[in-house]
């Protein structure tokens, strides 16, 4: 089963794993791992998450996410892993 | 385990430096829907292009949507509509009808633009092939998605002269048939030597005779990308120059892959190449003209841009070539001046001449391409910057092509406006000597001596 990766960028803030976590938990996502560093001093999150259990459209969970990240001002994003492992990975 | 740098890396190509899979485009086969009866023909191309493209558009948002990359166009291509068309159309009229159809077609799918409007007649022409020749200028005018390209040489067959003084015509009669447009018909109409069979790029995309019934195609991107990895390295010599372009083409090409593959899967139609070109966009920061002029060209057009665009065209190549399991269409970078905002800036400043992009297509594909003309360029004229692209072409065994656009009622000093990924131009300097004897000879020019390799 491919992960998914969801990444949080922007200013760093009380709760906001919290808010991606509660959303997650509420789908039936499964946080596998999750890093967070500072990259030019932006705050970057990233989460290895597993959402085979969950009923909701991929598609709905990406718009769903960035929703969370537009009402705090943080951009997240939401794509299947592929997308790095191919780029980076050979 | 993917890490957070490489996830980070990623996404800042997409969203910073404009990384994107510039077109999914769908090669469908119209040979099944040949008929003697015009008004069969055109029943049968319309539910066939609306049947196998109907998820097309949908497939390639959701794509878009999951992975977090854009996917700019969504495109299809078509058997060059001389064949299919030829038993039916016995006018030039007869084969407008056929190009409404298509557009109509590219409408109900959703599709931006649509290609194949097209004739190979590398050798010779058939009277269907110069019927749809001939119908161009009314086709182009009569539809706003349609695409129009003409093969008029290889480097097997030679270039047939008789089609290249016919398509300086065809050219000529384009731009004044969309005259009250800016004489956007010609910006849909390429002419080519060596057309490949599999390009998803338009204007000059077409499903080739040697094609499956259908198949997914895919032209990546990421002038924006390789600029800003050479900013890291300036100053360096050109063996890290030339690693960094490879890297980097190969992370981008993976990317149209795996999109490739995924809308192959997904759409149940096989997969055919990944395109490795460099196609630029008129937005500032995706443009190959900043790639050569962050090698060290105070700008294009200078002295040694021709050696920048080898070396970049063949690093691209090399780095693609391992990240795709197919390799196909153009692969190459792309020159269109009105869609490189670096281009337009470079003829602006006046470093850079018909001249030198005509040199700098012997190393790159694909051609002159989206370059304005004064509308009073002749049609010889015309006709013989067709021929010289077409001998690059054919004595280089590359694809070369022409795309130029006679924009009626301006001239050098005035710009023209095309909108969208089209871009817009400064009408460009054209020689005015004449070369109208030549172009009337008639016949053709015999294939050159390296293409007997039997």
């Amino acid at each position: 089963m491919t992960k998914t990766i969801i990444t949080v960028v922007g200013e760093d803030t009380v709760g906001i794993i919290a808010k991606v976590c509660t959303y997650l938990a509420d789908n039936d996502v499964n946080v596998e791992d999750i890093s967070q560093t500072i990259i030019q001093s932006y705050f970057n999150m990233m989460m290895i998450v597993d959402t085979s259990k969950s009923t909701k459209p991929f598609g709905e969970m990406v718009s769903d996410l960035k929703k969370i990240g537009d009402d705090i001002g943080l951009k997240i994003r939401c794509q299947h892993e592929d997308i790095f492992t191919r780029m980076h990975r050979i | 385990m993917i890490n957070i740098f490489e996830v980070y890396e990623t996404n800042k190509m997409i969203e910073q430096e404009q990384l994107d899979v510039r077109t999914i485009t769908m090669g469908i086969s119209l040979l099944d829907c040949i008929d003697s009866n015009l008004d069969t023909v055109n029943n049968k191309i319309y539910d066939k292009i609306t049947r196998a493209a109907k998820d097309l558009v949908s497939v390639g948002r959701d794509i878009e949507r999951e992975y977090g990359i854009p996917i700019v166009n969504k495109r299809i291509s078509v058997t060059p509509i001389a064949l299919v068309g030829g038993p039916a159309c016995h006018s030039p009229e007869d084969f407008v009808t056929i190009a409404k159809t298509l557009d109509e077609a590219a409408k109900a799918t959703e599709v931006n633009f649509l290609g194949g409007y097209s004739a190979l007649v590398s050798k010779g022409m058939t009277p269907a092939e110069e019927n749809l020749i001939r119908s161009i200028p009314m086709a182009l005018a009569s539809t706003e998605r349609v695409c129009s390209s003409v093969n008029i040489g290889s480097t097997k067959t030679g270039i047939n002269m008789d089609a290249v003084k016919l398509m300086g015509e065809i050219v000529k009669e384009t731009a004044v048939a969309t005259k009250d447009n800016s004489s956007m018909g010609c910006a849909k109409l390429v002419v080519f030597c060596n057309a490949p069979d599999d390009n998803p790029f338009m204007a000059g995309a077409f499903h080739g005779v040697t094609e499956g019934d259908t198949v997914i195609n895919v032209g990546v991107s990421g002038p924006g990308v390789v600029k800003r990895a050479l900013e890291s390295v300036r100053g360096e010599n050109f063996e890290v120059l030339c690693e960094t372009v490879k890297k980097t083409a190969f992370k981008v090409t993976r990317a149209g892959q795996l999109v490739a593959q995924e809308a192959s899967d997904r759409l149940g139609v096989p997969f055919g190449i990944v395109d490795l070109s460099l196609a630029p966009t008129p937005s500032v920061g995706d443009s190959v003209a900043e790639i050569l002029e962050e090698m060290g060209l105070e700008s294009v057009g200078a002295p040694g841009t021709t050696a920048a665009l080898a070396l970049l065209n063949d690093q691209v190549k090399k780095g693609g070539v391992m990240a795709s399991s197919f390799v196909g269409g153009l692969s190459g970078a792309f020159l269109p001046v009105s869609e490189d905002q670096g281009m337009i800036d470079a003829v602006n400043r006046g470093a850079l001449t018909i001249e030198k992009l005509e040199a700098m297509t012997c190393v790159c594909s694909v051609g002159l391409d989206m370059i304005a003309i004064p509308g009073t360029t002749s049609a010889a004229t015309i006709s013989g910057i067709i021929a010289d692209e077409a001998a690059i072409g054919m004595i280089n065994q590359k694809t070369t092509a022409v795309r130029l656009i006679p924009v009626i009622g301006k001239d050098v000093g005035d710009t023209v406006e095309f909108g969208g990924l089209l871009g817009y131009a400064p009408i460009q300097r054209v020689n005015t000597f004449s070369c109208e004897d030549f172009i009337n000879r008639g016949g053709r020019i015999p294939a050159p001596i390296h293409s007997f390799k039997n």
